[in-house]
């Protein structure tokens, strides 16, 4: 039963791949092909960079492809720019649609935040990109993703834009706010860190994948 | 909350890791691979190997020692070095980097910084700054000038000002080496990182000088650093990682703990 990694060249595969090889995963289809989509026991969709580079799956048939997959069941998972693909689009190229799987649409991280500083609040500079290790809270107790994982653990992040937080986030990560760390309804999940990145938090993200 | 970063540097040579005193005096430290897995193991955020000699001596990266130092690592891995252009690049990544950080090829053409953010993301292009004081200045931080060719050639460019100019041009993060305090374990220049961190918006990572805990606390804090990278203080068994952290963490600074 293979494992197709979605390849629309945004980025970086390497790191996932060789993250998914080492937890014993050595069936793995690194595919531009929906066909492979079809075919595969479990679905990732990778990546970094630009949500423009998404165009490239409704290009290649990959989006059709991916509603059919994850319709009759088959586990997906999407990471960073892969997580803000699932919802229905993103600010960061608002010509380019997303799956809309969940509800919501992914925007840019402010430019301020109010922080408490001495019991006043006062409004400070939030710099963006957010990059670095950050925890995971609100853990939802039935995710299946984030079994075994505690609330406080860091995992690692690159990004400028996030998801909203709703019923569907299984957990979050604060950052002028919260947003949607982890998002996942059934056989539909997403991550906006790298778990390929993320030391041992990571690869028990993913190895919870590769279990489902 | 989000933390600020600890950053294990493996300079290396000839496929050895190697720590110089002001970029000069060399000594052995070991191997890549094997230094990188232990600082990873001991809490670690982040490994950066700069290939030290590359630019000097025109070789390209050891695509090799990339790949072995990149095997079965899962934190963030950055490799600087000799990378002159989108292709030198592509193989670095190909080879396992996440990142990768150029210094004398962006100043000498600016435009490599959006070519290798254009395939790869901005986030996987770190702009690297060797930066000295400017000594008999009126403003010797503001003034403070880029070096390049491993800190053997000075450029008569601002660091502050080609800071912004990267930022400008896609570059995901800075990694800004004091050379006046490289090697010294005698601090950061905190004064230039906190010049440099309030003009841009990416990270910065400072970088050079550090040589106890008290020196990481204060370019986090006063500063303003988001990332600070530190070579020989750990190779030679003065601190780990983790050991490291919990001292900064101590002293006021969210660190990634337990790690």
């Amino acid at each position: 039963m293979s494992i197709a990694v979605i390849d629309y060249k945004a980025g970086n595969l390497t790191s996932v791949v060789k993250a998914l090889r080492y937890l014993g995963a050595n069936d793995i289809v690194v595919t531009q092909s929906p066909e492979d989509v079809l075919r595969a026991a479990k679905v990732v969709l990778p990546g970094v960079g630009h949500f423009q580079a998404t165009k490239l799956l409704h290009d290649l048939g990959l989006t059709s492809a991916t509603r059919e997959a994850v319709e009759k069941g088959t586990p997906f998972l999407g990471i960073c720019v892969g997580l803000q693909w699932l919802y229905e689009g993103s600010t960061e190229a608002p010509e380019t649609k997303g799956l809309a799987h969940f509800a919501g649409a992914c925007e840019r991280f402010p430019a301020t935040e109010i922080k408490q500083v001495d019991g006043k609040e006062i409004t400070g500079e939030l710099k963006s990109p957010h990059v670095g290790w950050n925890s995971l809270e609100d853990i939802r107790p039935d995710s299946r993703l984030l079994a075994g994982i505690a609330p406080g653990s860091f995992v690692y992040y690159t990004h400028s834009w996030r998801a909203p937080v709703s019923a569907d986030t299984a957990a979050t990560t604060s950052y002028g706010g919260a947003f949607t760390a982890t998002v996942e309804r059934d056989n539909v999940m997403g991550v906006q860190f790298h778990p390929e990145k993320s030391a041992e938090t990571g690869l028990r993200v993913l190895k919870n994948f590769l279990e489902l | 909350m989000l933390t600020k970063r600890i950053i294990a540097c493996l300079d290396v040579r000839a496929g050895r890791v190697v720590k110089g005193i002001q970029f000069v005096d060399i000594v052995d430290a070991g191997d890549p691979a094997e230094l990188a897995h232990r600082h990873a193991a001991a809490g670690a955020d982040e490994i950066v190997l700069l290939d030290i000699t590359a630019t000097h001596e025109g070789r390209s990266t050891l695509l090799d020692t990339v790949k072995r130092t990149a095997a079965n690592l899962f934190v963030p891995f950055t490799v600087g070095g000799g990378i002159r252009s989108a292709e030198e690049a592509a193989a670095v990544f190909d080879a396992g980097a996440d990142k990768v950080s150029i210094n004398s090829a962006a100043i000498a053409r600016p435009e490599l910084i959006g070519e290798i953010g254009s395939s790869f993301g901005a986030q996987a292009v770190i702009v690297a700054i060797d930066a000295r004081r400017a000594k008999s200045a009126r403003d010797p931080v503001g003034e403070a000038e880029v070096y390049v060719s491993g800190g053997r050639k000075p450029t008569g460019r601002r660091v502050v000002e080609w800071a912004r100019e990267a930022e400008q041009r896609g570059a995901g993060e800075i990694l800004l080496t004091s050379m006046d305090c490289d090697g010294r374990r005698d601090g950061f220049d905190c004064e230039l990182t906190r010049r440099v961190s309030k003009a841009v918006q990416i990270p910065v990572i400072a970088s050079g000088g550090a040589g106890n805990a008290q020196h990481f606390a204060e370019v986090f804090k006063a500063g303003k650093a988001d990332a600070a990278l530190a070579a020989s203080i750990f190779h030679f068994g003065i601190t780990d990682s983790r050991a490291l952290k919990g001292e900064v963490a101590a002293a006021g600074v969210p660190m990634r703990l337990p790690c």
